[in-house]
């Protein structure tokens, strides 16, 4: 039966897998179990994603399904038993671009593979990500663009969070459409990924640094 | 081949725009010809703001002109693609789809899209049954807050109804209405004041034998479903809860595509017609989705434009390497393809002889530098993907934010080292 739940989120099946947990709920099944088999389907969504079997709409899919089961489950969620992340991450796009669909689908790789997103918007200021980092601590910072007049915006909030001594205990990441090797190094970051699977990489390979 | 003898009889205009046709026709020409996409580059470059752009006229168009003098392309980028509205009529209308230089992002920054649900999924039959008045008296309204008075007007298929249906005019009455009807005509005149500036511009440019890039411009059909009215995430939704509703409405979209596009680019004089391309890139669907929702109406598009003799200039914006076997399909030397990330040598493998190429130069690199490197890459770009012609030298992007000075030098390496 709990199989089902899983089979269903990955293959898609938004009524069934939504008629599922209500059938669940119904049994009166535990919320820590059902949200349990739930992050079992997104992390193999996320892997089929990863290989390639799944791209951006089956990814918004999958998401549409969760955030449906999260909103049938929520009054019985205890939020505080979370499991322990991999790391936090702080992410925004920069000041002058106000795309966000890269970065959605960044927040949500990370999300499925262990860390814990803040996502903080988008035309996002460096006052405003000194603030956030501030406010949250966070093990890495994540900047994203859409448009290449985003690169000096990305070097100045890099260069103000320097300024504000804030730089040394995190990683900066970048990404987004325009971004290589050359940005990376003008703007100042850590580091750069070419995609969201990429991003996953790159976050784990920056919280070992850490 | 072209021969040499042939280039040297003609004035340099001729020769530009030679160059280009050679290369379409994947012939070689007597050097690679250049595309730049200058965008919002003039106004940066001669001291005016973006706004500026949008707001003067006589800048804007100086800017370009000045640009076009010095750096003389085979193909400019024309300045109503990155001002396509007035920045006056923007807010007219009270344009809610676009942010604009100084008005949502900064003054020096570039326009940008606002992607939202514009039309719901219950609204597709609406859409079906008749996309004109859909546009019209729903569609216009959302995007455009001034026009609310429209959302108040009858069906106009209501006017089918010839004499015994002439109250229907009262409709048009409402102070909403009017009011909206009186912005829209003020917005008329002033656009109309900015396309007939363009108009002359470009053939003051071509008198002095300078080609615009392109005429029209033309979305793929599933794009006007992605971009223009669900948004991504609704369309995506869509291709799962209901996919039989976007091929429909694609059937719809298609032929008025065709022929609004062809209409466009005679009255343009230019043959060359512009296709960005937003959804249909690796990553932003499966093929097997591409095979069903893009890639069919895009063909048919592209198809339709070669049977006028226009040349579709499709930008494959992000990267098409799982793609390539579908552009295969499309008949030879009749397309101008302008990558972004793609794989251009291999591009060039499976495509060299079905399309001519261009694009890939980054726009980083121009932005960054060092000269020696592009130098470097400009070679390389023009011995692999420009061996044996049917080649544009051209950026992976616009080039509003790069380094004038290695901008020069691209343009300069690109004349010399691209001599045939």
């Amino acid at each position: 039966m709990r199989n089902g739940l899983i089979d269903n989120i990955v293959n898609l099946e938004e009524e069934e897998a939504l008629n599922r947990v209500e059938e669940l709920l119904a049994e009166d099944k535990s919320v820590m179990d059902i949200m349990g088999d739930c992050r079992k389907a997104m992390k193999k969504v996320g892997d089929k994603f990863e290989r390639k079997e799944y791209f951006i709409p089956q990814l918004i899919m999958a998401a549409e399904i969760m955030n449906q089961i999260t909103e049938m489950t929520e009054e019985k969620f205890d939020k505080n038993q979370k499991g322990s992340k991999l790391g936090k991450i702080v992410i925004g796009t920069v000041e002058g671009d106000i795309h966000d669909i890269g970065k959605s689908v960044v927040d949500f790789n990370l999300d499925v593979n262990g860390f814990e997103v803040i996502d903080i918007g988008e035309d996002i200021s460096s006052d405003k990500f000194i603030q956030e980092i501030q406010k949250h601590n966070p093990d890495i910072v994540g900047l994203s663009c859409l448009l290449t007049v985003a690169f000096d915006s990305m070097k100045e909030i890099i260069d103000d969070v320097q300024k504000a001594n804030l730089r040394e205990g995190i990683k900066i990441i970048i990404g987004g459409a325009p971004i290589d090797d050359e940005i990376c190094e003008y703007v100042g970051a850590d580091g750069w990924a070419e995609d969201a699977v990429k991003a996953v990489d790159l976050a784990k390979n920056m919280i070992e640094g850490c | 081949m072209s021969s040499k003898e042939e280039y040297e009889k003609l004035e340099e205009g001729d020769k530009r725009l030679k160059r280009i046709n050679d290369a379409i026709k994947l012939k070689k020409p007597d050097r690679v010809p250049i595309l730049l996409m200058n965008h919002f580059f003039p106004a940066k470059y001669y001291g005016i703001t973006n706004e500026d752009a949008f707001y003067d006229l006589d800048k804007w168009l100086n800017a370009n002109d000045r640009f076009i003098e010095e750096f003389k392309p085979d193909l400019y980028f024309p300045p109503n693609a990155p001002v396509f509205a007035p920045g006056k009529v923007n807010e007219m209308l009270d344009m809610q789809q676009v942010k604009w230089p100084g008005h949502g992002v900064a003054f020096n920054k570039s326009f940008q899209f606002v992607e939202d649900e514009y039309m719901s999924q219950e609204e597709y039959d609406l859409f079906i049954d008749d996309p004109s008045d859909f546009v019209f008296r729903k569609y216009l309204p959302r995007i455009f807050n001034n026009l609310d008075g429209f959302k108040m007007l009858p069906p106009l298929k209501t006017f089918m109804l010839g004499y015994t249906g002439a109250s229907i005019i009262s409709a048009f009455a409402n102070p909403k209405v009017i009011e909206s009807f009186e912005k829209f005509l003020e917005a008329a005149k002033k656009s109309a004041e900015w396309n007939n500036a363009y108009n002359e511009f470009h053939k003051k440019q071509l008198e002095k034998g300078y080609h615009a890039f392109n005429g029209a411009t033309a979305l793929a059909p599933f794009d006007v479903i992605s971009d223009m009215l669900r948004g991504m995430k609704g369309s995506m939704l869509d291709m799962f809860r209901c996919p039989e509703k976007i091929i429909a409405a694609e059937d719809k979209i298609l032929p008025c595509m065709i022929k609004v596009t062809i209409q466009n680019a005679k009255m343009s004089n230019n043959p060359r017609v512009f296709i960005p391309l937003h959804r249909g890139a690796d990553g932003f669907m499966s093929n097997e989705q591409f095979e069903k929702f893009y890639w069919p109406y895009l063909k048919k598009l592209i198809l339709a434009l070669i049977d006028e003799n226009l040349i579709p200039c499709p930008l494959f914006e992000g990267k098409y390497d799982q793609r390539l076997e579908y552009l295969q399909e499309l008949p030879k030397g009749k397309v101008l393809g302008i990558f972004d990330k793609s794989d251009i040598f291999k591009v060039k493998e499976k495509l060299g002889d079905i399309m001519c190429i261009a694009g890939d130069m980054p726009a980083s690199l121009l932005k960054v530098g060092p000269k020696e490197k592009i130098e470097k890459y400009t070679k390389k770009l023009i011995n692999k993907v420009g061996k044996d012609g049917g080649f544009i030298m051209s950026s992976n992007t616009v080039l509003d934010d790069v380094e004038p000075e290695l901008l020069k030098k691209w343009v300069e390496y690109t004349k010399e080292y691209g001599k045939y």
